[in-house]
């Protein structure tokens, strides 16, 4: 090869190398937040994670966000609200990351609030329940279906004043999440007339639930509300069907968290059949959208590894909405922006896997998507019957309803 | 004043210089987040000595006094929107009328069962302000800081430096107490309660004294707690992890002088605070739970005791 | 709201109650109450050994009380390893050694959390078994028929335990070394391997008890801190060294805990707990049947 040849692929090699380190130079899009891996929260919490991740791989295979790769910087928060002001501040004065998704759950987002309204920074909220109703930012969007505050209850009680409830009894956890929920079912109550004969709020580590659920019984309620959490969810079903809760009771369940986990649904089988329960998604037809299937397939892949849980369809696919509406956002103001991305998320419905989204002012979804859906039919060890459809028939809201509702209570077990 | 005074006050003087001129200087606002909560548990793990080194009373129950500060301040918050020394103060003295009932109630009780007195105590407490609406009850209060003071630019900064003056306060109180014929008298109580007794050591009063003192500090360090987390809930506020990390870091440390806690609760505070943000997620617990064993089983002294063994060898050689 | 027929509930409820709780706490009456070893890892070792019977139930479909049994053998060496690492540790070297294996203690709960965690995550576990989910029904009365297994287990383990120590002679000879180490050296035995075999024994009982807990109840790997106070509480209000006192204050405990839970208000029952402890402690510091 003569000395021009050699010289020409040099040229040829170096102006290769300085395109591909040109367009490797684009820095990665950082999206900071923590999510609690550790601690009470932390079967959620990872579930969320990896919707988020499964986002993050299907945005960075299209290309990135305006041609960046999104990069995620996740911190463990263990679950508590002291440890997340000094890991926000890292994020932002250390990794100086360029958007905030907040933390899984109430407890370790609202210490954040007053953070981010502050600096005006925009905040993806995750799985919180009215953690901005008194910080009022505008820059805030929650990706959970719950809309107004009452909508669980106003939903639940409805249906049971439909089927000839008149009287109701309300169990409570002594924890944020259900002594929230149960002052809105206090309110809910008084607005439709009904009367509570019992109210009880239990301590959290209560381990069984046979004399409540005595006491209860014998204030003969015709409907009755539960707010409770995952540990005790399974006990209070337990006890249930030992001891019984009466045979004019219509309706029964509510907010009770834990039995949308998979592992808890399987462990329960049939002691869950009759109970009419909150959800935010289900294998039910109404409940498919652009991209849905697709994502539960590729989560399903990925779950056991990360032992998570196996169905993830309570929160994972919010955590994928949370990305899709930004990254919808992005590409529509063409900018990273955060007041431009914040205005257009005010101003737009966004399409997501979980359904079209839109939100009111205070950052909640403008029209409640909480749904209160009844077990039938389901039986003992069986994990996989939870992903057909009419295992958890869908009685409100009206627009996505996929069934009525079996009552009394008893008479649907 | 004593040649060893002067090099204390100047050393303490020097710190809290150091500590303002880093609000001063320092544009990054992570770094006042860290040191504020490794600050917190100095003050938490000296406060603790006092009691559970020096007298050998083993208070498991940190987490009330920490909680009851928290909620102290969550009360003159919500009731009188009170400035953030008024809330220090009274959190102190609640927390030394806590410790003085706590002293009181466990007159009689040696040992093991003094400590599971305090279990108990801490979780009829965490009930009570669980039960209480007005303060936020179980469902947790968010709070609203105040405008800051002069001369710090953020909030942060100033609970830092505020924390830093506390770290000052409980380290002189526990220098004081262990040069004095107190801290000779709890010593003594501490090798032998019942010899003590007989050659005339007030035990008692003793007892009630170190219960007090360290009541007052450990919720005075939990105080400004409220307004940095600026959210509220029993949960977090009486979270069990208070009193482990703060036994762990006593004994780490070495519990016959106060340079103990402080040793104790830098090194595992900071090493709490870096895993947080490197490996976060479990293995944070089994750093902490593989250190308390380690240092317990190998260095019963803690690194006190370590630094000693090495200072007699050199003598020695 | 008061009626008789709810006060019998609750009282037959906490008695059953009472039952499960005197069953997770008789291995650290023996433990701490005649040993002295202040086990705070007992709550942790209970969890594990839940999880245990859990991962038989879930892999080889083996019943609960059963799988229980199995693992018995297991915690006994279980308990002689940990007793030999803690009298080497600890007791030989003389002061501080309370507080420090109290730490010591501490630092192992919380590797045997982190390692459950690991192991199986985070989420919550259960077994199925035929009789879980169902109940006795006696007029208007119905018992779950868990918690007469776990009536029936704390009993029998508590009957099994106040005799072997009562009757054969390394049970006297534990309750010896217990109230007298050194008369018993004098006598010619070694009172280590004594207390070892005692610790075992008192681990091994944590196999059914561990199968209990995760019948009556649900596991998670941090069930253990809970379980901290209760179990600590139910010793030392029985006093020291006692095993039938721990199946009476058990009850009493039991009781006065259903008793709040259906009448006065749920939210105060772990605070009643504990107020009776302090008041037991304050007018008998000795405990109800202590030694």
């Amino acid at each position: 090869m003569n000395r021009r040849t050699m010289i020409g692929w040099v040229a040829a090699v170096v102006a290769l190398g300085f395109a591909s380190v040109a367009s490797a130079e684009e820095p990665p899009i950082k999206i900071g937040m923590s999510m609690p891996q550790t601690g009470a929260l932390a079967g959620g919490g990872k579930a969320s994670l990896l919707g988020i991740e499964i986002w993050r791989d299907d945005v960075n295979a299209r290309g990135g966000l305006l041609g960046r790769k999104v990069e995620l910087v996740v911190y463990d928060d263990k679950s508590s609200a002291s440890e997340t002001p000094a890991l926000y501040a890292k994020l932002l004065d250390v990794d100086k990351v360029d958007l905030l998704f907040a933390p899984y759950g109430t407890v370790p987002t609202a210490p954040i609030m007053p953070l981010v309204k502050q600096r005006g920074l925009l905040l993806m909220g995750n799985f919180s329940f009215q953690v901005n109703s008194k910080i009022h930012h505008d820059m805030w969007f929650n990706n959970a279906p719950w809309g107004p505050a009452d909508s669980w209850a106003t939903g639940f009680l409805m249906l049971g004043q439909k089927a000839g409830g008149k009287t109701m009894a309300l169990l409570s956890a002594d924890q944020e999440f259900a002594q929230n929920l149960a002052t809105t079912a206090r309110e809910v109550a008084k607005k439709l007339n009904i009367p509570i004969l019992f109210d009880q709020a239990y301590p959290p580590s209560t381990a069984e639930f046979s004399s409540i659920i005595r006491a209860l019984n014998a204030a003969k309620p015709d409907i009755v509300f539960v707010a409770s959490y995952p540990p005790d969810s399974a006990a209070i079903l337990r006890a249930v069907n030992e001891i019984g809760v009466g045979d004019n009771v219509k309706i029964f369940g509510g907010a009770m968290v834990g039995l949308q986990f998979a592992q808890v649904m399987e462990n329960m089988g049939s002691l869950l059949n009759g109970v009419v329960n909150y959800n935010t998604w289900l294998p039910e037809p109404s409940m498919y959208f652009d991209g849905t299937k697709e994502f539960f397939d590729k989560y399903t892949k990925r779950a056991v590894e990360a032992k998570v849980d196996p169905l993830g369809y309570y929160i994972a696919p919010y955590g994928y909405a949370m990305g899709q509406m930004i990254e919808q956002a992005v590409n529509a103001t063409k900018s990273f922006d955060q007041k431009g991305i914040a205005k257009y998320l005010h101003a737009n419905t966004m399409k997501t896997i979980v359904g079209p989204i839109s939100y009111a002012d205070d950052g909640e979804w403008k029209q409640s998507a909480t749904l209160e859906a009844q077990f039938r039919g389901i039986k003992d060890k069986n994990m996989d019957q939870f992903r057909q459809p009419g295992k958890q028939v869908i009685l409100f809201p009206d627009n996505l309803k996929t069934g009525e509702l079996v009552a009394p209570f008893e008479a649907a077990r | 004043m004593q040649r060893s005074s002067i090099i204390f006050w100047f050393g303490a003087g020097m710190f809290l210089i150091a500590m303002l001129l880093m609000t001063q200087f320092i544009r990054n606002e992570y770094p006042f987040f860290a040191g504020y909560v490794i600050l917190q548990f100095v003050v938490l793990s000296v406060a603790w000595t006092i009691l559970g080194g020096y007298a050998g009373y083993v208070n498991f129950g940190t987490n009330a006094f920490f909680g009851v500060g928290v909620y102290s301040a969550v009360l003159l918050i919500r009731a009188f929107e009170a400035p953030l020394g008024v809330q220090i103060a009274l959190a102190a003295l609640v927390g030394g009328l806590l410790g003085l009932g706590v002293g009181l109630l466990t007159l009689r009780m040696r040992g093991i069962f003094f400590s599971i007195a305090t279990i108990a105590l801490a979780i009829i407490i965490e009930t009570s302000i669980t039960n209480w609406r007005f303060v936020g009850g179980a469902a947790g209060i968010q709070l609203q800081r105040p405008p800051v003071m002069q001369p710090f630019d953020t909030y942060v900064k100033m609970l830092f430096f505020v924390q830093a003056l506390l770290v000052v306060i409980a380290i002189a109180i526990a220098r004081f107490i262990q040069n004095s014929r107190i801290g000779r008298g709890l010593h003594a109580l501490r090798d032998d309660e019942l010899a003590a007794e007989c050659t005339g050591v007030p035990t008692l009063r003793l007892k009630l004294l170190a219960c007090v003192v360290s009541g007052a500090l450990m919720s005075a360090a939990g105080a400004p707690a409220a307004l940095y987390v600026q959210f509220a809930n029993p949960d977090s506020a009486f979270d069990l992890n208070y009193s482990v990390s703060v036994l762990a870091m006593s004994l780490i440390g070495g519990t016959a002088h106060w340079i103990g806690p402080v040793l104790g609760a830098i090194l595992l505070s900071t090493t709490q605070q870096l895993l947080t943000v490197t490996i976060s997620s479990e293995v944070n617990v089994l750093v902490l739970g593989v250190m308390l064993v380690l240092f317990v089983v190998a260095a019963p002294k803690g690194i006190l005791g370590l630094v000693r063994r090495k200072a007699r060898k050199a003598d020695a050689a | 709201m008061f009626s008789i027929e709810l006060l019998r509930d609750a009282v037959v409820l906490g008695v059953l109650l009472g039952c499960f709780y005197a069953a997770v706490s008789i291995g650290l009456s023996i433990s701490f109450g005649l040993l002295d070893v202040p086990q705070v890892a007992h709550p942790a070792f209970l969890v594990l050994a839940s999880y245990g019977v859990f991962w038989l139930n879930d892999t080889y479909d083996i019943d609960p009380l059963l799988a229980g049994l199995l693992i018995t053998p297991l915690f006994f060496v279980l308990g002689l390893i940990t007793y030999r690492l803690y009298h080497e540790t600890f007791e030989r070297r003389g002061s501080d050694a309370a507080v420090r294996g109290i730490a010591f203690f501490f630092g192992v709960a919380f590797i045997i959390e982190v390692l459950i965690i690991l192991q199986f995550g985070v989420d919550q576990r259960s077994v199925t078994a035929s009789y879980i989910g169902k109940a006795w029904r006696i007029g208007d009365l119905r018992i779950p028929i868990r918690q007469l297994v776990a009536f029936a287990v704390a009993l029998g383990l508590t009957v099994l335990l106040a005799t072997y120590l009562s009757k054969t002679f390394m049970g006297r000879a534990i309750r010896a070394v217990a109230q007298d180490e050194g008369g018993l050296r004098l006598m010619g035995a070694n009172p280590v391997r004594i207390k070892q075999f005692a610790f075992g024994i008192a681990t091994a009982v944590l196999g059914m008890a561990g199968a209990l807990l995760i019948i009556v109840a649900l596991v998670d790997p941090t069930l253990d801190r809970v379980y901290i106070g209760r179990t600590f509480c139910v010793v030392v209000m029985a006093g020291l060294g006692s095993i039938s006192g721990t199946l009476i204050a058990a009850i009493i405990l039991g009781v006065a805990e259903s008793i709040v839970l259906t009448m006065f208000g749920a939210s105060w029952a772990p605070a009643i707990s504990f107020a009776l402890l302090l008041g037991v402690l304050a007018v008998r510091p000795q405990g109800l049947l202590g030694r």
